[in-house]
């Protein structure tokens, strides 16, 4: 079904592994052709709210990244055929979306900006940025598994 | 310019790639690595998924290196006069706020931006909705000058 485990049966991690090496190596050629950081919430709000004054160019080399992204993005999940996810309710996905949005502006970064350039420029204010979302996310998700379990009276997974 | 966008965009395109082959497109994983409590007591919290330590440790093993041997002193990047990377150094109450609201917000949905955008065009009705919401929140705290 999907590319890799044709070739041979790749267990999960050594997928997940590839995986990281290519978003390594993505962030790589990033700094070596245009010297930034590959950080996508800082790339996205680049590009949809420019700095005042910012020069056309600047503007234009985020859109080109966000375009290869979405567009690759597609691409490599229609031809590995990753499943689509059951429906969950609206009102979960706004305001997860507009906590994500609103608070990768506040705090300057996400997983890529702060957790994989900043933690590999061996900054100590990414470094303690990943882990208080890391911190939070492992909160939020072991509450709701938690409130979860209790409601149905069933043990149940995430 | 030309060659400025188009480095730009096989960087946006290798992104994309290694976050749909490392899984983190799928919820369910990045949840699943979330749910710590699945380590203790798997049978109230199901089984914990490590998957994102392998692709957080992928990327920086390149990460690490690349950013020890990249920018250097008096060298330029192919395609622009100079490196410009993050300078600040100070751990402020907008890091750790800003921090603990995408983490919260991380975990309720299982996407960070990347992943989200990632398979926006592809997966469904609930990737949309969430990155609708995530650029109106980006707007907003833009709007509000922070």
């Amino acid at each position: 079904m999907n590319l890799l485990s044709n070739i041979t049966p790749l267990h999960p991690f050594v997928q997940a592994s590839l995986g990281g090496l290519l978003i390594g190596l993505a962030s790589w050629l990033l700094l070596a052709s245009l010297g930034r950081v590959a950080g996508i919430s800082g790339i996205a709000a680049g590009a949809l709210s420019p700095a005042k004054g910012a020069a056309a160019e600047e503007t234009a080399w985020r859109w080109a990244f966000l375009v290869g992204l979405v567009g690759m993005g597609a691409v490599t999940t229609s031809y590995m055929h990753v499943p689509v996810i059951a429906a969950r309710p609206y009102t979960l996905l706004v305001i997860a979306g507009l906590l994500v949005g609103f608070g990768t502006v506040l705090g300057s970064g996400c997983t890529s900006g702060h957790g994989v350039c900043g933690i590999g420029r061996r900054s100590v204010r990414s470094l303690v940025a990943t882990l208080v979302f890391m911190g939070a996310g492992i909160a939020t998700v072991t509450a709701t598994v938690f409130i979860a379990s209790l409601a149905t009276n069933t043990p149940t997974g995430a | 310019m030309t060659k400025k966008l188009l480095l730009s965009l096989l960087s946006g395109a290798l992104f994309a790639i290694g976050l749909v082959v490392s899984g983190m497109t799928q919820t369910s994983k990045v949840i699943g690595f979330l749910n710590l409590g699945g380590i203790v007591n798997p049978q109230r919290f199901g089984a914990w998924d490590a998957s994102l330590v392998f692709v957080m440790g992928g990327a920086l093993l390149v990460t690490m290196f690349a950013y020890a041997i990249t920018p250097r002193a008096g060298k330029k990047p192919w395609a622009h006069t100079a490196f410009e990377l993050p300078t600040r150094t100070d751990i402020d109450a907008k890091l750790l706020v800003g921090a603990a609201l995408f983490g919260i917000g991380w975990g309720l949905a299982g996407y960070c931006p990347g992943p989200a955008l990632a398979s926006v065009m592809v997966g469904g009705r609930d990737v949309l909705v969430f990155v609708a919401a995530l650029l109106v929140g980006l707007l907003a705290a833009k709007r509000l000058g922070l």
